[in-house]
């Protein structure tokens, strides 16, 4: 365990009650990361966050630096701020958006310098009541510090930015969708290639979207220079990160840890993380990535929370999130709980999402409640194929998006380890958990 | 946009891949469209080439080689690369269409036997073709309330929806009015329009045409027909003169349905719903089928022997008490090229009289029209800028609409517009200048002349951009009225004006009425002969050919009248041509007062209306759809009609009335078949020189030939045969199509070296008369004093009238509202009055009490009232239009508002 | 334009200026507006609209949206297709606290569906339901995104503490004696915080600061050069 020993990046704030306020985050070198890009090139401020290797803490994990380069040349250009946080059982975002709100304006604004973009939007989930009332707050403040808005800190440096709140829907957190959402319209995501929002974003214009975490880490990256983040970590991933723990622990919540110096065992059972399972309880899967990602099992406890180890081992660390199963969990309930979700979020454009959801979270459901059929399991992966070709990880698509041939991962994970908990299911005609 | 079917320039060509071919594309190309035309169909639900593609339905999936590999992707979305490698036949692309097709179908009701699109539904076709025998979906279906009206036209089943998004697309981005739209989200995606606010657009039936399920209905044809028991011939649409080419599709002797067909210079592919659903009057029990005869007051059935001898007698008559200026020929605009020939040869030829005329006053003097250099409908669209000097081109040439909408957003057209007041247009145009009514040549004067300042009242920005963008290269002056209720010549004289001053510029006219162009080209107007010819350039050349030729120039429609409501007239004898001066005339008591005269009626019609009211002798017409022949559009666009029904009863069609009339009159047209007349006007004027039966008949002129050909290679049509969207017009085969059988047309390149000109001219054009190139010079009236308590009358037109289309067809009926005065709110509050109020309004010769209505986007001082629809609020029931208003004595009619 | 002519040719047309909202209260309207101009297409302002909208009617009533259409240039059909792919706006009445009740795998797996149950019996309404005195709407949320609270209610968007029945119960309780209110606005009202800055900042006043800047860069990398 290596937790205490490595500076907090993201999060050092958020334990103090006014974390969200200007005198805190004046009081903990708050826009000194900001004064300090003002007084470099916009290249080398983009260099400083290229050095540093900061993988995109939305779910994608492509490197910010990398991202900001790819950006078209073009007069008008956008940065959005992607804080629409609703992967299921990620909440992480959440944490820094009502608790440190100011590094999120200040990580946008370094980024907006380095960008030279014209105006900057902050689309947060619109369920974040308290949230979105904390941003407006922290704007407020920061256009009256002089951080945002004209000639920020006499510098000749002017930026706007613009919080939008979201309306309820998870698909608005795929970053075409999401720049739809933010033109009025509804969150159809859009077809890539061609629309990689850097060379056609919103309005038609290069737009560079970032999640909300990823832009936190730029004020330290700042101050602190690339390099010293880039010393976290280890290979492709460094620095820190933020990870949502949820499900059958003791200690669900957020802990800021340096990324692959821990393992998931240590996340999962360190008394100063998550504290382990219940009492008695043994673990039965666990889901390292989000919903979206496959699950893995007991055998992979010890695996590394880096990027390259996850994906090698066939899952992937996504937007951070870990969910615990035990053994009193009714695999087959999660997963038709899972594909529930996929189904009433699907934006509905592409007919094997928006049907094979709906088919596939009946045919779950069926066999949860008792009525299922032999063949079903069959029939399950069959149509996971056909929105997912291969069932490969990571997968093919026969969609738009990957909101799609994110269905099969739950599926396919529960039918391939538990096969027999759904046989069971369907020779005792009910839930053998209830 | 791309047309699949052609390969354009060689310049843009590349090549790519296809299932191991090597395959020429062009650049930009869609991969589905450059596949389609290589032969290989890959299915398709969401995609139609004339929309942006949105790549949802996932149908179109196929392999195409990438860095990592071959992956699926949807060739209606991705443009074809060079060097592609494209695999539409693995394993791999069959499970994923496989899948697709599996997933449509698990929440699709397959109710295939009730349901409308079944035998012609691409679904179905296709379930059969590549789909799993038995279902593996065993769970309920998803479950909607069965069909609900979104409007009058259109039902919509939501169970059989396939959420394509083709309808919503359509109405967003062709038609520009987005009235429906997808509500809810994923598995809840429904169509729907606004609560309360039905789909009222003009062109709601192309939803219905490019629905691919069963899931948009149109009422008319609900359950009226099986696709299988559908013959269909390629036709055009003779509702407006755009000429939209068509497929009428019919069932035993009955019109079940007209679909819109792709063709690429005209409709490409929509129609309106006016003419899509008015061909319901041709079923209309009310039709003439018999000659009819005035004895004792009465009609009575008689023989067409009897009937041609009596209506004979009567213009004989008239032609010894007044000579053949006495007799008089309203109307023609309804017949087919052939039969305004025919006509054309009987009046001016047999009779001797030249007062014949296709319009009936609410056009544009003919010299005029067809003297101005013509542009084509893709001219305008493509042009630098567009000058509107017209009424609303939605509402009197929808598709026009369409297309000219189509240039400014996806094109770089820009549009100037100079109107009395709001049109469809206004929102789209670059500049929209207002003048009041009867100042149109004023306002085109300042605008021509640079030293002028910016008139009162008007934006100095938008002024400015107006007189700029009229000055560009490539400028077409669409040209009509823009309003009934003020001389024609003040329209003339802007448009002289303009063409003076712009010498490149080039026009389209518009001019109510299907076949008005076709009829003032075969000289239906006093001055012309056929051909675009005058009088006097023509009068030798058609004097070899005919028995005479007019000695002078004869009467205008309103001439016409005027002279019968002359104390005493020097006409003894009227033919009403298919034409109802009763509905059409601006000036409705002219027309009263005219036919109190004892002049003799002959009535050419297929209707019962006023004419057969005030008739003599009535003679019964065939109608659109049975008879064959030609038309032309408002570009001079020469296109097929087929013939797709038998006339009722003892209905001729109007050629053949023509030349039996003329036997009566003891003399021979010579003219036997329609073929046989087209073959003399071929022959004959300088306009259809060239323009042979065979050339028609190439495949290369399946959407028509504009005439005059041009020695320059004419652009022909692309569609070789295929429909644009397959998805569209899936089933029915035509019998009859313009163009040769297009499997013939399939082997070599129809517009490969084809100039339009057949090899050896069939008459050697030198010795025809010249087409007209100097029209009179029009001066528009000076307009008398108008004082500040009175209002300028502005009488527009708007497609769904109480005109016979709409009142015979009973979808269409209904859609008809009552006429309000509109009138500007401004205007409204100084007198004291708000929105269903009535009002007395005054002329100097009548008064009448009406319903008005706010409307903001006319001028001040200016009130509007629509052509031919019935009035709303008028006291006593009786059936008023504004045409009981208009004085066509003065240069505009003027109105005083007073509370009843 | 002839100077005696009374015609007055003023051309009051435009979709959007000859539109007037008949529905949203000025106040709120005067909202919109400045909302509308933050963004560089009107038509991004339609769900911030919307949620204004909510706020002052409670749900999202035909006649805001017809308002809302002619503010941001569409057509009202638009409007209800947008904000219909949204679960947060309600096209019909919702009780004045809309109390969302996450079921989603984190919440599941701590007891969410138990005490779904426990909310439906002792507030008589399915999920989707209103309570009789139309205070309380029942929801199956998705998740909240607070799901190391689990199970995760809120009420109005606001999270409270209700994850055993009894605190479900106290929360309703609270509720109905409108001891929350302070805290839990009525349903719609979202952000109370406002925009206290002005408008944007001039995006073309801020795009010629860019440009001078990257020429002042140039400038900087070719002295460097010639230095070097
Ligand atoms: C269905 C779906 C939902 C997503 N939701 C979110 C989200 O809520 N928040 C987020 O930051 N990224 C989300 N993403 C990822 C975004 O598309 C995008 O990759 C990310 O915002 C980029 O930011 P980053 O590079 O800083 O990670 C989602 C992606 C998909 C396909
Ligand atoms: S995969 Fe699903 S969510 Fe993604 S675009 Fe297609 S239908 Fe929408
Ligand atoms: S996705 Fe290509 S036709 Fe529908």
């Amino acid at each position: 365990m290596t937790t205490m020993a490595v500076p907090r990046i993201v999060s050092a704030r958020v334990h103090h009650d006014d974390s969200h306020t200007l005198d805190r985050y004046l009081a903990t070198r708050g826009y000194e990361g900001l004064k300090k890009a003002l007084a470099m090139t916009p290249e080398a401020v983009a260099r400083e966050v290229d050095e540093a290797n900061l993988l995109g803490r939305g779910g994608a994990g492509f490197p910010a630096g990398r991202k900001w380069s790819m950006m078209r040349k073009n007069p008008t250009t956008y940065l959005v701020i992607n804080g629409d946080e609703s992967e299921p059982a990620t909440f992480k975002d959440h944490l820094l958006v009502e608790n440190d709100p100011h590094q999120i304006i200040e990580g946008a604004v370094i980024a907006a310098y380095a960008l030279q973009v014209s105006q900057i939007f902050i689309y947060l989930r619109g369920e974040f009541a308290l949230g979105l009332e904390r941003l407006q707050s922290a704007l407020n403040e920061a256009y009256a510090y002089g951080a945002v808005g004209h000639d920020i800190f006499s510098s000749g440096f002017s930026i706007d930015v613009v919080v939008h709140p979201g309306a309820g829907a998870y698909v608005c957190g795929e970053e075409t969708a999401l720049l739809e959402s933010l033109e009025g319209k509804r969150g159809f995501p859009r077809i890539k290639p061609p629309n990689f929002p850097a060379a056609v974003g919103i309005y038609g214009e290069p737009t560079i979207v970032n999640n909300v975490e990823t832009l936190s880490n730029v004020p330290w990256i700042i101050l602190n220079g690339g390099a010293a983040f880039a010393a976290l970590g280890e290979g492709s991933s460094t620095g820190t990160r933020l990870f949502a723990l949820a499900g059958r622990v003791r200690n669900p919540g957020v802990y800021e840890l340096e990324m692959v110096k821990n393992t998931f065992s240590d996340l999962i059972n360190d008394p100063a993380l998550g504290g382990g399972l219940f009492p008695g309880r043994e673990l039965k899967a666990f889901i390292p990535g989000g919903v979206s990602a496959p699950w893995f099992f007991p055998e992979h406890l010890d695996l590394p929370l880096g990027q390259e180890q996850v994906d090698a081992a066939g899952s992937m660390l996504g937007s951070g999130s870990v969910v615990v199963m035990d053994d009193q969990t009714c695999v087959v309930r999660a997963s038709w709980r899972i594909t529930r979700f996929f189904h009433r979020e699907s934006c509905g454009q592409c007919t094997p999402c928006r049907e094979g959801s709906g088919w596939l979270e009946k045919i779950l459901e069926r066999i949860e409640i008792g009525q299922g059929r032999r063949e079903d399991l069959d029939l399950l992966l069959d149509a996971c194929d056909n929105i997912s070709p291969g069932l490969t990880w990571p997968p093919q698509q026969t969609t738009i998006c990957v909101l799609g041939p994110s269905i099969p991962s739950s599926i396919t994970s529960a039918i391939s380890r538990f096969r027999d908990d759904f046989l069971a299911h369907i020779t005792l005609g009910r839930c053998p958990h209830v | 946009m791309s047309d699949p079917t052609s390969v354009g320039d060689t310049a843009d060509e590349l090549t790519f891949s296809l299932d191991g071919r090597s395959v020429v594309a062009h650049k930009g190309e869609k991969l589905i469209a450059a596949a389609e035309r290589a032969g290989v169909f890959i299915p398709r639900f969401c995609y139609h080439p004339r929309m942006k593609p949105v790549g949802v339905c996932r149908m179109c999936l196929v392999e195409v080689d990438g860095p990592r590999g071959p992956s699926l992707m949807p060739s209606c979305f991705i443009d074809v690369q060079p060097d592609m490698v494209v695999v539409t036949e693995s394993d791999t692309v069959k499970k994923a269409q496989d899948g697709v097709l599996e997933f449509l179908l698990i929440n699709h009701p397959l109710d295939c036997p009730v349901c409308d699109k079944g035998g012609e539904c691409p679904l179905q076709d296709q379930t059969l073709a590549y789909g799993p025998g038995e279902s593996r979906f065993i769970e309920e279906k998803r479950h909607f309330e069965k069909p609900i009206p979104i409007s009058e036209l259109v039902m919509l089943d939501r169970e059989r929806c396939i959420q394509c998004s083709r309808c919503t697309r359509f109405a967003d981005e062709v038609a520009g009015e987005a009235q429906i739209d997808f509500v809810g989200r994923g598995p809840h995606i429904e169509v729907a329009p606004f609560p309360e606010l039905p789909f009222t657009s003009y062109f709601s039936g192309n939803t219905v045409q490019i629905c691919p399920v069963g899931a948009l209905t149109a009422t008319p044809y609900r359950f009226t027909a099986r696709p299988w028991d559908l013959d269909q011939v390629e036709s055009t649409c003779t509702t407006c003169s755009l000429g939209c080419r068509v497929a009428v599709q019919s069932s035993s002797n009955r019109l079940t349905r007209m679909l819109g067909i792709d063709a690429d210079p005209v409709n490409q592919g929509w129609m309106c719903d006016k003419g899509r659903f008015a061909f319901e009057a041709v079923n209309d029990p009310g039709r003439l089928t018999r000659p009819l005869v005035r004895k004792n007051g009465g009609l009575v059935e008689v023989s067409w022997y009897e009937a041609l001898e009596a209506a004979a007698a009567g213009l004989r008559k008239a032609r010894t008490d007044h000579g053949p200026a006495g007799v008089g020929v309203i109307g023609g605009a309804r017949l087919t090229n052939e039969a305004a020939y025919a006509w054309t040869k009987l009046a001016k030829g047999v009779i001797g009289t030249d007062s014949v005329d296709a319009q009936l006053g609410d056009g544009l003097p003919a010299e005029l029209v067809v003297g101005l250099p013509r542009a084509t409908i893709d001219e305008a669209v493509n042009a630098d800028t567009v000058i509107l000097l017209t009424g609303d081109v939605r509402e009197e040439v929808p598709v026009l609409f369409l297309r000219l909408r189509a240039g400014v957003r996806y094109g770089s057209l820009n549009v100037v517009e100079l109107s009395p007041g709001d049109t469809s247009m206004t929102g789209l145009a670059a500049a929209s200048l207002r003048y009041a009514p009867g100042e149109a040549d004023e306002l085109v004067r300042i605008l021509l002349d640079v030293k002028a300042p910016t008139p009162n009242g008007m934006h100095p920005d938008e002024f400015a951009d107006a007189r700029r963008l009229i000055g560009s290269p490539r400028v077409v002056v669409v040209l009509g009225r823009g309003s009934r209720s003020e001389d024609e010549t003040i329209m003339a004289a802007a448009a002289q004006r303009i063409a003076a001053a712009l010498p490149g510029a080039t026009f389209l006219p518009v001019l109510p009425r299907g076949n008005v162009m076709g009829a003032l080209d075969l000289g239906m107007a006093p001055g012309l002969l056929p051909g675009r010819v005058a009088l006097d350039d023509g009068a030798e050349w058609f004097g070899r050919w005919w028995d005479q030729v007019p000695a002078g120039r004869g009467r205008t429609t309103m001439e016409q009248l005027a002279d019968l409501a002359s104390p005493e007239p020097s006409m003894g004898a009227v033919v009403l041509l298919g034409a109802d001066p009763w509905a059409d005339v601006p000036d409705r008591r002219l027309v009263e007062r005219a036919f109190d005269s004892p002049v003799f009626v002959v009535a050419v019609g297929t209707q019962i209306d006023s004419t057969t009211e005030r008739a003599d002798v009535v003679l019964p017409a065939a109608s659109v759809h049975e008879r064959s022949g030609t038309t032309t559009n408002m570009e001079g666009r020469i296109s097929r009609l087929g013939q797709k029904l038998v006339p009722p009863g003892q209905a001729w069609a109007d050629w053949m009335i023509a030349a039996e009339l003329a036997v009566h009159l003891g003399s021979d047209l010579a003219l036997e078949s329609v073929g046989a007349i087209w073959d003399e006007i071929e022959r004959l004027t300088p306009l259809h020189s060239g323009i042979t039966s065979a050339v028609l008949g190439q495949p290369g002129a399946a959407d028509g030939v504009v005439a005059p050909l041009s020695a320059a290679k004419v652009s022909l049509f692309r569609r070789r045969g295929r429909q644009m969207d397959p998805v569209a017009i899936p089933g029915v085969e035509s019998t009859n199509r313009q163009g040769l059988d297009f499997r013939a047309g399939w082997a070599e390149d129809p517009t490969s070296g084809w100039t339009g000109r057949p090899a050896v001219p069939v008459n050697p054009t030198e010795e025809r008369p010249s087409m007209l190139r100097k029209i009179p010079a029009y001066v528009a009236p000076v307009i008398g004093r108008v004082d500040s308590y009175s209002h300028r009358l502005m009488a527009t037109r708007c497609l769904y009238d109480n005109g016979a289309a709409m009142a015979k067809s009973p979808a269409l009926d209904a859609l008809v509202e009552p006429a309000t005065l509109a009138v500007h709110p401004h205007d409204l509050d100084d007198l004291g009055l708000s929105a269903g109020d009535r009002v007395r309004v005054k002329t100097a010769s009548t008064s009448m009490v009406m319903a008005v209505r706010p409307d903001p986007g006319l001028p001040t001082r200016v009130v509007a009232l629509p052509m031919n629809v019935m009035l709303d609020g008028v006291p006593d029931g009786s059936r008023h239009d504004v045409a009981d208003l208009i004085d066509v004595t003065v240069p505009v009619t003027v109105v005083r508002l007073e509370t009843p | 334009m002839s100077a005696s002519s009374p015609v007055s040719l003023t051309r009051r047309s435009g979709a959007p200026a000859s539109f007037t909202p008949t529905h949203l209260h000025p106040e709120v309207l005067d909202r919109a507006r400045k909302l509308i101009a933050l963004y560089p297409e009107p038509r991004s302002a339609l769900i911030p609209l919307c949620h204004l909208a909510q706020g002052q009617d409670g749900w999202l009533t035909p006649e805001a949206m017809i308002d809302i259409a002619g503010l941001v240039g569409v057509t009202p059909s638009e409007v209800l297709g947008t904000a219909s792919f949204y679960d947060m706006f309600h096209l019909e009445p919702v009780g004045k606290y809309v109390v969302s009740l996450c079921t989603n795998i984190a919440c599941l797996l701590r007891g969410a569906l138990e005490l779904l149950e426990h909310a439906e019996d002792s507030l008589g309404v399915k999920s989707g339901g209103t309570t009789e005195d139309q205070l309380i709407t029942l929801e199956e949320a998705e998740c909240l995104a607070g799901c190391d609270r689990a199970p995760c209610v809120q009420v109005n968007s606001r999270y409270v503490e209700a994850t055993t029945p009894e605190t479900f119960d106290h929360l309703v309780a609270d509720l109905r004696a409108g001891r929350r209110s302070a805290e839990i606005p009525a349903h719609g009202t979202l952000i109370r915080v406002q925009r206290t800055v002005g408008l944007a900042a001039d995006r073309d006043e801020i795009a010629r600061q860019r440009a001078a800047m990257a020429e002042a860069e140039a400038r900087r990398a070719a002295t460097d050069g010639t230095a070097s």
